[in-house]
């Protein structure tokens, strides 16, 4: 309750400490590996997180509304087999692609009507959505991947515009869009004021279930949009991809700084987030880590750094 | 319900005999070293903006009730948690059988055999009645599993001691509230403890169980059992206070025998403080019509609540009356289809508050941090919540718009905070009651609901806010007040309805009513009064 002077570090650090981590990441990789720090690579860096960082940003309007979505990774592979079937059948990559945006829609209009409406926690909804999307995906391929090395789909994995990759085009495209909703309309102050008070929120007039609704269809189309990334990139539709994409999107948000309990989170936290979790992988493949190691370390570290968060938060309290 | 009182049966429980002093001492608020009692000397304590206790002296003896009566802010539960160890005093000392004692933590209390039960009862309700009995003391059952059937004989065995018949293996959850305050009884019991503090614990119990409750305060006092036991209801304390004391902001005023005093002797105790210079009150001739209702249970023939241009109109009952349940039914918070309401002549339902909202009310919560905040949110943010679509195009919030309109709020109401950006939960109880008052009067809201609007704001901030309810007021705004502090009601108010048990029992004009006849209304004392107004209708 007390009004305490802030001195500008800690404030700076309470609420960019997971910048202090990232830079303390990158400064530790570029120390052990030279190839590190070039621009190559940190090209490569960028595409390797876009398509977590663009899931993420879906995430992190949810996760601030006090919700979770467990079923993106069932999702990403549910678009792009959807959209898959739609090229190869129609040859519009273009078609392809709206399809899968809008299945992505869909579902997370399911997920959103079950959470706003019906009032089931959004643990069990996406929950019981991660196996139901999961499930169609496998029934409608029949469980096989679906290849195909033609079709105008492939750049939004491979293409480059001015020698940037276009997954990282998309990526900037998302985060600048996500940030500016948030921050700027009416939506996104709302966005906040359900996280923050759900009540107090419901009595200032507020429609509390559209809001939640909203959010849940923004991360579905968010989801799918990663889906047809991918989907570009690899050159085929894979009823089995995207598992545990869920936990690197929560992750990356919680690194970001935004709290699971609602109220308080950025884009440029996940941002960062995403980053944290991309330079880490990197790193240990350059430094050829055993990928087995590589799983604990990742985890040590995303304890450690949410630790660090939470006390120059306690500190600056 | 229950068996015959057994209070010998008590003893292998309860580590201090019958043996006890029953008959009650001397009633001096100040002897406190007497040999066998809790006693508290001098104790002070403030809050930031308020001195909730300032020099309390006062005791309970062993096989006593000592009951402590005061208005809301008067200090008595800051008084319990003091015993109880949950708050600690800025000076004072307290003593157990003439040994000073220090209260650190409710665990330090609970080991020197205060135990204090307050209305939010901690009980597990998934548990059975016996589990919750032996929670955190498990041991005492058995070192890892535990025994159902050794579980049950000590459940019985505390039960039959105090001659209760409550069954040991029902889930808590399922007991009536009666019930689970008698097991929280039995639970302190069980512990020897020596003290029970209890915080309206009639509150919301029916007729027949608070019967139920005090026959087991009798069975107590015969065990020994000191008891401190805090109350708004005043018809209560004629049945088992063995003493009484008034307290009044944060003093001890009046201490004496129960019986000493009568009924309004003690009210006139509990309300008398100065009226009148604390509450700058102007009076407006009232305008046009904008809301009427009803209580929504009555029916027809009820009296009908009626709020004008320029008019405060006071919503005055005890503690659960119903007053809030009826305002937030008006507003839309919780909406009820059989409450219809005339919104400037038109009759309406209010389907949600956004309707509230939008038929020109706006409501500030009598429960600010869960239903008016949105902590960790700018106070510009919190301003400006409700009419963050009128500053927008297209969506697009118009932020200088927002601001403007922020700063002009914050100037007007004086909101004092280091910027519009600072977190909202950062600022002092008065200064976020402005802010949430801010966002009905950004949405230009035309009935205004203030609930409880003052409680737990210091003395400064509550005359703002009366100069805000007069500034209101002037601008042809109604507002509708509910407060427990009568004085404030009484003060504030052009015309007063008293709610009791959901229905208005009497509209009162200001100019020919008194706390007392308030007071009266409200336990329910009045009803026969206004049986003809349509009360008794249904």
């Amino acid at each position: 309750m007390k009004m305490l002077p802030r001195s500008g570090l800690s404030k700076f650090m309470s609420r960019y400490g997971s910048f202090g981590v990232l830079f303390v990441i990158t400064l530790a990789m570029s120390l052990a590996n030279k190839s590190f720090l070039t621009v190559p690579n940190l090209v490569n860096v960028a595409r390797q997180v876009s398509i977590n960082t663009i899931i993420s940003a879906g995430m992190t309007f949810i996760i601030i509304t006090s919700g979770i979505d467990l079923s993106v990774g069932s999702l990403v592979a549910l678009s792009s087999c959807v959209a898959m079937i739609i090229i190869e059948a129609t040859g519009s990559s273009l078609l392809g692609i709206v399809t899968g945006i809008l299945i992505g829609g869909a579902a997370g209009a399911f997920n959103g009507a079950f959470v706003a409406w019906a009032g089931i926690p959004p643990f069990i909804v996406t929950l019981a959505g991660l196996t139901i999307y999961r499930g169609i995906a496998l029934i409608i391929t029949g469980g096989t991947p679906i290849i195909r090395f033609e079709g105008g789909f492939r750049s939004l994995g491979q293409g480059a515009l001015l020698g940037i990759p276009v997954p990282v085009i998309i990526m900037i495209i998302v985060v600048i869009f996500m940030h500016f909703l948030l921050t700027r309309t009416a939506f996104g102050t709302h966005v906040y004021s359900v996280g923050g008070n759900e009540e107090a929120s419901r009595l200032s007039g507020i429609k509390v279930a559209k809001v939640k609704f909203q959010v849940y269809v923004m991360g579905g189309m968010l989801t799918a949009l990663a889906g047809m990334v991918l989907m570009g990139r690899l050159s085929s539709a894979q009823p089995n991809t995207g598992e545990g994409f869920e936990l690197d999107a929560i992750a990356t948000v919680i690194l970001g700084g935004t709290s699971l309990m609602g109220g308080r989170g950025t884009i440029w936290g996940t941002l960062v987030g995403a980053f944290i979790i991309g330079i880490l992988n990197n790193g240990f493949n350059l430094m050829a880590v055993d990928a087995h190691f590589q799983l604990v370390a990742k985890g040590v570290i995303i304890l450690l750094a949410v630790l660090l968060d939470r006390y120059l938060k306690r500190k600056q309290a | 319900m229950d068996s015959l009182e057994t209070p010998q049966g008590a003893s292998g429980l309860s580590a201090q005999g019958s043996a006890d002093s029953r008959q009650s001492e001397p009633g001096q608020p100040t002897s406190g070293l007497s040999d066998s009692g809790l006693s508290v000397l001098g104790i002070s304590k403030g809050f930031p903006g308020v001195q909730a206790l300032d020099d309390v002296s006062f005791s309970i003896h062993s096989g006593e009730v000592h009951v402590i009566l005061g208005e809301n802010g008067a200090g008595k539960s800051t008084l319990l948690k003091i015993l109880s160890g949950a708050l600690q005093p800025d000076s004072g000392r307290i003593l157990l059988d003439g040994k000073e004692i220090s209260l650190r933590t409710p665990g330090t209390a609970s080991q020197v055999g205060i135990a204090a039960i307050y209305q939010e009862l901690s009980l597990v309700p998934w548990l059975s009645v016996a589990h919750n009995l032996f929670l955190g003391r498990e041991w005492m059952i058995g070192r890892f599993l535990m025994s159902r059937k050794i579980l049950k004989e000590k459940a019985e065995e505390v039960f039959a001691a105090l001659g209760l018949s409550l069954d040991p293996g029902a889930l808590t959850g399922d007991l009536g509230m009666a019930e689970q305050q008698l097991v929280e009884i039995s639970r302190a019991f069980s512990r020897n403890a020596r003290f029970i503090l209890m915080d309206e614990p009639t509150a919301s119990l029916t007729e027949t169980e608070i019967n139920l409750l005090f026959g087991k305060i009798e069975t107590l006092k015969k065990a020994g059992v000191g008891i401190l036991y805090i109350s708004h209801r005043l018809e209560e304390i004629f049945r088992i206070a063995d003493r009484v004391t008034v307290m009044r902001d944060g003093k001890s005023v009046y201490s004496g025998a129960a019986g000493e005093l009568s009924l309004p002797e003690l009210i006139s105790r509990m309300v008398g403080r100065p009226i009148g210079n604390h509450y700058p009150k102007e009076t407006i001739a009232p305008g046009n019509l904008l809301l009427e209702a009803k209580d929504g249970v009555s029916g027809e023939e009820g009296l009908t609540f009626s709020l004008r241009q320029g008019e405060v109109v006071g919503l005055a009952g005890l503690v659960g009356a119903g007053r809030t349940e009826w305002a937030r039914k008006v507003f839309g918070a919780d909406p009820d289809s059989n409450m219809r309401i005339k919104v400037s002549g038109t009759e309406v339902s209010v389907a949600s508050p956004r309707h509230g909202r939008d038929l020109g009310m706006g409501m500030v919560p009598e429960n600010r941090k869960e239903h008016g905040l949105i902590s960790g949110r700018s106070v510009l943010h919190n301003i400006t919540i409700t009419i963050i679509e009128w500053l927008s195009n297209l969506g697009i919030v118009d932020r200088k718009r927002q601001s403007d309109i922020s700063s002009e709020f914050i100037k007007k109401l004086s909101i004092k905070c280091p910027s519009d950006t600072a977190d909202i939960s950062t600022l002092s109880g008065g200064n976020q009651q402005k802010a949430v008052l801010a966002k009905w009067l950004a949405r230009k809201g035309k009935i205004i609901i203030l609930d409880e609007p003052t409680r737990g704001i210091d003395v400064g901030a509550k005359f703002e806010m009366y100069q805000q309810m007069n500034s209101l007021c002037r601008e042809g705004k109604g507002i509708i007040l509910i407060s427990s502090d009568l004085p404030e009601l009484l003060s504030m108010s052009d015309r007063v309805y008293v709610m009791h048990e959901g229905r208005f029992v009497a509209a009162l004009d200001k100019k020919d009513t008194s706390q007392e006849k308030i007071l009266e209304y409200a336990s329910g004392l009045g009803a026969k009064n206004t049986a003809r107004n349509g009360s008794k209708g249904l």
